[in-house]
């Protein structure tokens, strides 16, 4: 389905992204990780041909996305959806605009440009919105919205586009473990309901492990681990970070799980202590 | 089960309320911005009718002879084509006396307005009671024509370019004033906050919090400002101010046979505009840092 082949990206003498390769045969959830300045933005954002690669192919379907150019260059976009870590939503619009910004590569200029949208599909944007459970914010503008609240405006923006692909570029850096679990929760389920392929840069292990099919690693622009979320071993994080016998897990997790459990294992071994 | 079906049966009717009320709000909007468009179309229709009927000769009348004045002056010059290059020599000392006039001018009224938008900026202001008189004091500034303000100081100075120089201030300390307050109020309070932390004074706070944000804004909108000052500079020729508008106005009032003359001095003003956007524009990319 996905074919990404020798991907590179250089930003003058830095190379960001180093002969990538890798193959996605069937729709399933994708969790790429590695720390920061490992390309994982780089990567996702020459998928969705933000950024334009140095060298290297995307085929999807047998077609060359790196070529495309105008008007089938921006008809990709509309059909690979992105999702920001900073939401990019536009703050001065209200939340039912923004989702329908989504179908902006089917409708004319004209007619978007005085916000005209057909009634179908603004009541199609507010059953999105409904099945991301933030219906009733639907008149409000978009920057009176709390941060998980906007980035689930972002993800009904994506679905908004009927996408193949759903690209999610650090989807809950910037969100709380409450919302970040909603979110990623959503990103699943567009996954097993719509049957979309999804793939999320993430920086915490545990929810790479919990919620993908396949986790990639990323180190220096270089892929150094691609399996099963069971194969993600601590050894094999540690590989993937650069780390050193120090580096723990649970230590910045932020999933309310992983707390939970660490607290249970003190209070344990605080028990046979005693 | 049971709940879930419940939960989606109360929850089927909450979603069309929602998508009923936005649409209505949407038919709404769209009536206001209809009526809105019709309002325009028939104020801009029927203002400018009336125009041209108070107007002396008339708009279509007028129209078709819109190109008779340049191209008689095209039409001249291109006759005295090989004679302009020594003209544009000969006007070369005015015109740097005028850039001068403008050059001076902006720097004088740009620090002034840095002054007058710091202390009219609310959030930023040393004494906030007098943000109000200081923005009115910008607007006086504004309000006055740069070229009453010329005459008087000329009636006062004498000609030269002095008057034209102070009068040109005055106006570009008001104008950037304002433009370099609306500036001031989007910069961030954080890095003031920061600086007010650590003990410092509202003039250190300003030129180390402030300036270094808005600076890269302030130098763009001073160098549109210069731009639009050596056209003033020029214009002020034409009062007894001297400079290349002194020559311009000579050359067009003394009848026929100066076109050429005209020809070369715009040819000047326009490469020297040219000039100053191409060097502007250079200079405040360095200073952003793009180069």
């Amino acid at each position: 389905m996905l074919k990404i082949t020798k991907l590179t990206r250089k930003f003058g003498p830095n190379t960001a992204v180093d002969a990538v390769s890798f193959t996605v045969e069937k729709p399933m959830m994708i969790g790429i990780i590695g720390r920061s300045g490992a390309g994982k933005s780089t990567l996702l954002r020459m998928v969705n041909r933000l950024t334009d690669a140095t060298e290297g192919k995307i085929e999807f379907e047998g077609r060359d996305v790196t070529a495309l150019k105008g008007d089938a260059k921006r008809a990709w976009q509309s059909d690979c959806a992105m999702i920001f870590q900073q939401f990019n939503l536009v703050p001065r619009m209200d939340v039912v605009s923004n989702v329908l910004h989504g179908t902006l590569n089917r409708r004319s200029t004209l007619a978007t440009m005085f916000n005209l949208y057909p009634q179908a599909d603004i009541c199609r944007a507010i059953e999105i919105l409904d099945r991301l459970g933030i219906a009733e914010h639907a008149p409000k503008r978009a920057e009176a919205l709390s941060g998980g609240q906007q980035q689930r405006v972002a993800i009904a923006r994506a679905l908004m586009q009927d996408p193949r692909i759903v690209l999610a570029d650090e989807p809950i850096a910037s969100l709380d473990p409450m919302n970040a679990q909603l979110v990623m929760d959503d990103l699943r389920r567009i996954h097993e309901e719509d049957g979309r392929t999804v793939i999320a840069n993430l920086h915490t292990l545990d929810t790479a492990r919990r919620y993908c099919d396949r986790v990639i690693g990323m180190l220096h622009g270089r892929i150094v681990f691609d399996g099963t979320p069971e194969q993600l071993t601590t050894g094999a994080a540690r590989d993937i970070y650069g780390a050193d016998a120090g580096f723990s897990e649970t230590s910045t997790s932020t999933s309310i799980e992983t707390l939970e459990r660490a607290g249970v294992r003190a209070m344990r071994t605080a028990e046979a202590a005693i | 089960m049971a709940d879930t079906s419940l939960a989606r049966n109360s929850a089927a009717p909450d979603t069309s309320a929602i998508q009923d009320a936005y649409l209505a709000m949407t038919r709404t909007k769209r009536m206001y911005g209809g009526i809105m468009l019709v309002i325009f179309i028939a104020l801009m229709t029927s203002g400018f009718m009336l125009a041209d009927s108070r107007n002396a000769g008339g708009f279509w009348d007028g129209i078709l002879n819109i190109f008779a004045f340049p191209g008689e002056v095209l039409a001249e010059a291109r006759e005295k084509v090989t004679l302009i290059p020594a003209l544009m020599v000969k006007f070369f000392p005015s015109l740097i006396e005028t850039v001068n006039i403008a050059a001076a001018s902006t720097l004088i009224g740009g620090l002034l307005a840095v002054v007058l938008s710091l202390l009219s900026t609310r959030g930023l202001a040393r004494f906030p009671t007098l943000v109000g008189p200081f923005r009115r004091l910008m607007d006086i500034l504004r309000a006055v024509p740069e070229i009453v303000i010329a005459l008087v100081l000329i009636f006062i100075l004498g000609g030269g370019p002095v008057p034209a120089m102070i009068a040109i201030a005055l106006h570009t300390a008001g104008a950037l004033g304002k433009l370099f307050s609306e500036v001031n109020e989007n910069a961030s309070l954080k890095p003031l906050e920061g600086l007010e932390s650590v003990g410092a004074n509202w003039t250190q706070r300003m030129i180390l919090g402030v300036v270094p944000q808005v600076a890269p804004n302030w130098l763009s909108y001073a160098l549109l400002r210069f731009e639009i000052n050596i056209r003033a500079s020029a214009i002020l020729g034409f009062v007894g101010s001297g400079g290349i508008g002194y020559d311009l106005k000579n050359a067009f009032s003394w009848g026929q046979g100066r076109y050429d003359e005209v020809a070369a001095i715009f040819i000047l003003l326009f490469l020297t505009i040219v000039l100053f956007d191409q060097l502007s524009s250079h200079y405040r990319n360095k200073l952003v840092g793009k180069v």
